[in-house]
């Protein structure tokens, strides 16, 4: 069942880029998007909903890396530093540990906004670099970020993290342990996230961004102030992470530093490069398809392993497993299951 | 219009500007001409505000410019075009000539995020002033093009027009006819001409020495990053030291 969700999505999805005319596109999304919305109606099956709820939070990583990544070319592996900020601003304001419980909806903004200030301050150090040095520099942040929540024991629990976050409630109605609720907070977020970002890829500052990801020098010398540009990247591409922080900790409710490893930043440009940078049906798809392999195929794997009498753990393999599908698609098809139209071109001149 | 007051640069050892003074009237057709290696791409790059003049000031409509950052030269109203033509490869030719735009349009974040009214009626006023500028280039038809996919005198052209969009009032051209023909040198003179028109201040770079004495009121000559000599075309062209420095002659 589990299946049919993934696979109806990244079908719609897939099928929706081969429709010229956009009104039916639209059409075949919006149906997409009602057919989520009314899922639960029919489903009542929780653990089908934490698995999209899940996977729906990484769709919203994916998306916000794609604005640092895909739009403005700065290549970003520390990005799980911004979901750790954020999954931490929740854990810290709405659990027993300080014996603060604000509200769940309140600690979105705080946390997208406090996730947006990370952006900058680690983006700041990091304007003068370019490719590889960028690279590595973030990294950096997104091994430090996780070091620094280990450490601060009194603040944030060390190593054990936090626990019993509190229940988000809805008009005095709480969460509860059921995971549908969490998966409409999702749904809601990535119509937001897909809106942001369908609109800031057609507008002034879009068009920054694609112009110094094409030549930085070139573009100061129109006039565009580098420095704000890029920074407003860091900044809109850590308040989705800082979103999906929230959404995340509350649903676990529980936060410790293990979960934002330098493993999840590499397993977020993996969707994008899978999916296609800078386009975003792509960066969906691409989302989609690693956690289905990840969160459902995986364990499938070892279940049916464990019943044909064999003692692997499938879940041990998945970094082959991603190593493999990438090796393939940098082999194949390097620009991406679903690239935008200048990665391909890009790919295409470069291969010529 | 733009005044250089004993501007040198230099690379540790390598002194690339030495001591160049240079004025620039308002309203002019300006040449600087040179050697290979003379210096004339280091002046432009400094400008511009890519590396700051190590000693000397950089004047421009009476206001010193040298140590401002490079967007801020370009707001001021200091365009260019580069040598190696540097566009915007993978963007579509009117993106490309929008993205000049960017210092004169007003949308913010929120605008970019929301896609409020102001920064949709802002996008079709700058999408139509892009589809003049290319049109005043000749380069109408091709604005879905990606500029990469655009032919050489093409690209040349869409560099002058994304420079012009962001509303300079002088434009620096670095050796805007270097690998035209002859056909399409004679269309560029007329486009600089068309370009002053417009009451642009235009200072280029060439080594066409034809096009130079054909399009330029003044030349200013460097040579081993020094200036040695300045006037009209004809002044120059009898230049004996210009006359060294080109055929490599001592002077008596």
């Amino acid at each position: 069942m589990i299946y049919a969700y993934f696979l109806v999505a990244i079908a719609v999805i897939i099928g929706a880029q081969r429709i010229a005319d956009l009104r039916a596109k639209r059409a075949l999304y919006l149906a997409l998007g009602v057919a989520l919305l009314c899922a639960p109606i029919f489903d009542r099956n929780d653990a089908t909903f934490n698995v999209l709820a899940d996977a729906g939070i990484f769709v919203l990583l994916a998306l916000g890396l794609n604005i640092v990544v895909g739009y403005a070319g700065l290549l970003d592996l520390g990005y799980a530093a911004f979901f750790a900020i954020g999954a931490y601003t929740y854990a810290m304001m709405a659990s027993p540990q300080f014996n603060l419980h604000l509200p769940f909806w309140l600690l979105l903004f705080l946390a997208a906004g406090f996730a947006a200030l990370f952006g900058i301050i680690l983006g700041a150090p990091t304007l003068r670099l370019r490719g590889d040095y960028l690279a590595i520099v973030t990294l950096g942040f997104g091994e430090i970020v996780p070091q620094i929540f280990q450490n601060l024991t009194q603040y944030t629990g060390g190593p054990n993290g936090i626990g019993a976050l509190d229940f988000p409630s809805f008009f005095g109605r709480s969460f509860g342990q059921s995971t549908i609720p969490y998966y409409y907070v999702v749904l809601g977020l990535i119509a937001l996230a897909l809106f942001f970002a369908h609109n800031l890829r057609d507008s002034r500052l879009g068009r920054a961004w694609m112009a110094i990801r094409e030549d930085e020098l070139a573009a100061r010398h129109m006039g565009i102030n580098t420095t704000a540009v890029k920074l407003a990247a860091f900044a809109l591409g850590a308040s989705f992470s800082g979103l999906a922080g929230v959404v995340f900790a509350a649903k676990l409710s529980l936060v410790s530093p293990d979960l934002f490893q330098f493993q999840v930043s590499v397993l977020i440009v993996s969707m994008l490069v899978l999916g296609g940078m800078g386009n975003i049906p792509g960066v969906v798809v691409g989302a989609l398809t690693l956690v289905l392999v990840n969160n459902v195929v995986l364990p499938q794997a070892n279940n049916i392993a464990a019943s044909a009498g064999l003692h692997v753990d499938f879940g041990n393999y998945h970094f082959f497993i991603y190593g493999a599908i990438l090796v393939m698609i940098m082999l194949f098809k390097p620009e991406g299951l679903l690239p935008s139209r200048q990665r391909k071109e890009e790919l295409h001149h470069a291969a010529a | 219009m733009l005044r250089l007051e004993h501007v040198s640069k230099r690379f540790g050892e390598l002194v690339a500007v030495d001591d160049v003074s240079l004025h620039v009237q308002a309203g002019t057709i300006a040449a600087i001409i040179g050697p290979n290696g003379a210096g004339k791409s280091t002046l432009f790059n400094t400008i511009t505000g890519i590396y700051p003049p190590s000693t000397g000031e950089i004047l421009f409509q009476g206001k010193r410019i040298d140590g401002w950052p490079t967007h801020r030269i370009a707001a001021a109203g200091i365009a260019r075009t580069f040598q190696n033509i540097r566009l915007f490869s993978f963007m579509a030719a009117i993106d490309n000539v929008m993205a000049g735009e960017d210092a004169h349009l007003h949308a913010q974040l929120w605008d970019s995020l929301l896609h409020t009214l102001r920064q949709r009626r802002e996008e079709k006023e700058a999408r139509q002033r892009a589809r003049d500028l290319l049109r005043f280039v000749g380069l109408e038809g091709v604005s879905e093009t990606y500029a990469r996919n655009l032919p050489y005198g093409s690209q040349r052209r869409l560099e002058i027009a994304r420079a012009l969009a962001s509303r300079p009032k002088l434009l620096l051209l670095d050796e805007p006819a270097a690998g035209m023909n002859p056909k399409e040198k004679r269309e560029f003179g007329e486009l600089v001409r068309a370009i002053r028109e417009r009451g642009i201040t235009v200072l280029l770079i060439e080594h066409d020495m034809g096009l130079v004495m054909n399009v330029s009121e003044e030349i200013t000559v460097l040579d081993h990053g020094e200036r040695i000599a300045h006037g009209t075309p004809a002044e120059v062209r009898n230049d004996p030291r210009v006359i060294a420095a080109y055929l490599g002659t001592a002077v008596a």
